[in-house]
């Protein structure tokens, strides 16, 4: 069993993908053996309300049984929480804030407002820390990633707090792991996409120091190939055991709303 | 069979205790993906003693002693290019001299000097008369200078190639880092410029640009310092061309472009 917490559906507006539909994603996962997929609005990202992208995703991933939506939600704007408390009765597996692209500080009020209210309603947070590397970024695409010290606060603001970290590498993973108390660090999943594999060895590395409790399957397709999860799984130390904890076992154990709730 | 033409390792004068473990994983993890050999390079101390970037001499000297040793260890599996800074003209040719007559296979330029520098000239008349390729190390686009390296991009790389059209030249890492569809633009159409494929970078679309720019004749599989996105590729690419195809950029384009045994063993 395969999940990928971290796909996208629609355009972005930066470089050109060549195929960034439902069915683009679900032909991949086919080639893949990914079983299941949660799903983010890629456009609506970059849009100045990114919860008007939350009905089309709703409606498109409604009509794919192996694919979960993870709304947006931006706290910055007005009403926002009644949009939260509408998802909360849906079927979705988090929802996603992505301050910095919205202008907003990640470690600002707004998004601990955000932070506690996702804690209230038992629904996970997802964040990425980039969506490109940051050497080849478009000129107008100038939001900062997310920052370590954003994370550890999150983790701190509220204890029920579950949240799931896409496009982090060995250092910003090893920074929160380490700057934050066990219990902290036990509420946020880290997605593989970006931790390099041999001969760096950053995975194998973060799995005995971290810990495979904490590590769940993400992609980031289709901006990034969805082959290199996989690859770096396939090129893991064959003394790792339990290789199924990080592609769905970590993510059904701990992130109850998997499929959302089917 | 398959060749990666972007490889490193490290010796005992880097600045990494790990430079064991990294060489052996380097080795061990090709194994497991099939990789018949590393076409690698080692950048001087890697910063101990002189800039990975701006090598010295001695430091040079002894990364290039170090890569010939692997070579000789392990020759079915490891080949050499000679690194060399262009700012010391006659240490940079005696050592191409010394080390690819010693069976090393190609010249190792990473960015002490920019690609379109006259300094450069008499490195690729040297790397033409042996008939081997230079592997340039290459910033996609850039926009400004890096610190810690004089990096040149595509068109520096281009503007070197087209005054030096008896030698053949490797752009490396098209997913290393910075705009790749400036890169892919600029070396449409230069036919002794091959594109390697390697990096830590897995952008969806790149590989079909790529392919759209230089045709799967120009281009050559490699990993640098990221095996995972080298197997991911690679195994896009299988979804994307037929076996063929996949054939060329796995190793025969390389074994061409080298002038290796195997290319010869495929000819006859």
């Amino acid at each position: 069993m395969i999940v990928d917490v971290n796909t996208f559906v629609g355009p972005y507006p930066f470089r050109r993908v060549p195929d960034y539909t439902l069915r683009h994603l679900t032909e991949s996962m086919t080639r893949l053996g990914i079983d299941q997929a949660w799903v983010s609005h890629l456009p609506s990202v970059f849009w100045r309300d990114p919860m008007e992208g939350n009905d089309w995703l709703l409606q498109a991933t409604g009509e794919v049984a192996t694919v979960a939506p993870v709304p947006a939600i931006h706290p910055g704007l007005p009403r926002w929480e009644a949009e939260l408390d509408r998802l909360a009765q849906l079927p979705i597996s988090a929802v996603r804030c992505d301050a910095s692209f919205y202008g907003l500080d990640p470690t600002g009020q707004e998004v601990h407002d955000l932070v506690r209210a996702c804690a209230g309603h038992d629904i996970p947070l997802l964040a990425a820390v980039r969506l490109e590397d940051g050497r080849q970024r478009h000129p107008h695409d100038r939001a900062p990633e997310l920052t370590a010290a954003a994370v550890r606060s999150w983790l701190r603001v509220d204890a029920g707090l579950r949240l799931v970290v896409t496009h982090a590498d060995r250092a910003f993973i090893e920074e929160v792991h380490f700057g934050s108390t066990p219990s902290e660090a036990a509420r946020v999943w880290w997605d593989v996409s970006w931790v390099w594999g041999p001969p760096e060895d950053h995975l194998q590395l973060l799995l005995e120091t971290v810990g495979i409790d904490r590590f769940v399957f993400g992609t980031g397709q289709p901006m990034r190939l969805p082959e290199a999860a996989v690859a770096k799984l396939d090129l893991l130390d064959p003394s790792v055991e339990d290789r199924d904890r990080i592609t769905a076992g970590n993510v059904y154990a701990h992130l109850g709303r998997t499929m959302g709730g089917r | 069979m398959l060749i990666d033409v972007h490889a490193h390792f490290y010796h005992d004068r880097t600045p990494r205790q790990d430079w064991r473990e990294r060489n052996q994983s380097r080795l061990a993890a090709g194994e497991r993906m099939g990789i018949t050999l590393h076409i690698a390079s080692i950048l001087g101390s890697w910063g101990a003693t002189s800039p990975t970037y701006f090598p010295s001499p001695v430091d040079l000297d002894y990364a290039n002693r170090w890569m010939l040793e692997l070579q000789r260890a392990n020759p079915d599996r490891i080949v050499g290019y000679v690194a060399v800074n262009p700012n010391f003209q006659e240490h940079a040719l005696e050592q191409i001299e010394r080390y690819l007559g010693e069976g090393m296979v190609g010249i190792k330029l990473a960015a002490s000097r920019r690609a379109d520098d006259a300094l450069l000239d008499s490195l690729c008349r040297a790397a033409a008369h042996h008939h081997v390729p230079v592997l340039q190390h290459v910033w996609q686009h850039r926009g400004r200078d890096w610190p810690g390296q004089e990096a040149s991009d595509a068109v520096e790389l281009v503007t070197l190639a087209q005054r030096h059209p008896d030698a053949n030249f490797i752009l490396a890492h098209i997913a290393g880092g910075g705009d790749w569809l400036h890169s892919l633009r600029a070396v449409r159409g230069v036919d002794n410029v091959h594109v390697d494929l390697s990096g830590s970078g897995v952008d969806g679309g790149m590989l079909e640009a790529c392919l759209d720019a230089v045709g799967v004749e120009r281009l050559v599989w490699g990993a640098d310092i990221t095996l995972d996105t080298g197997l991911a590729k690679l195994r896009y690419l299988e979804h994307l061309l037929d076996s063929d195809d996949v054939t060329r950029i796995r190793w025969k384009n390389a074994a061409v472009l080298f002038g290796l045994p195997t290319a010869r063993d495929t000819a006859s």
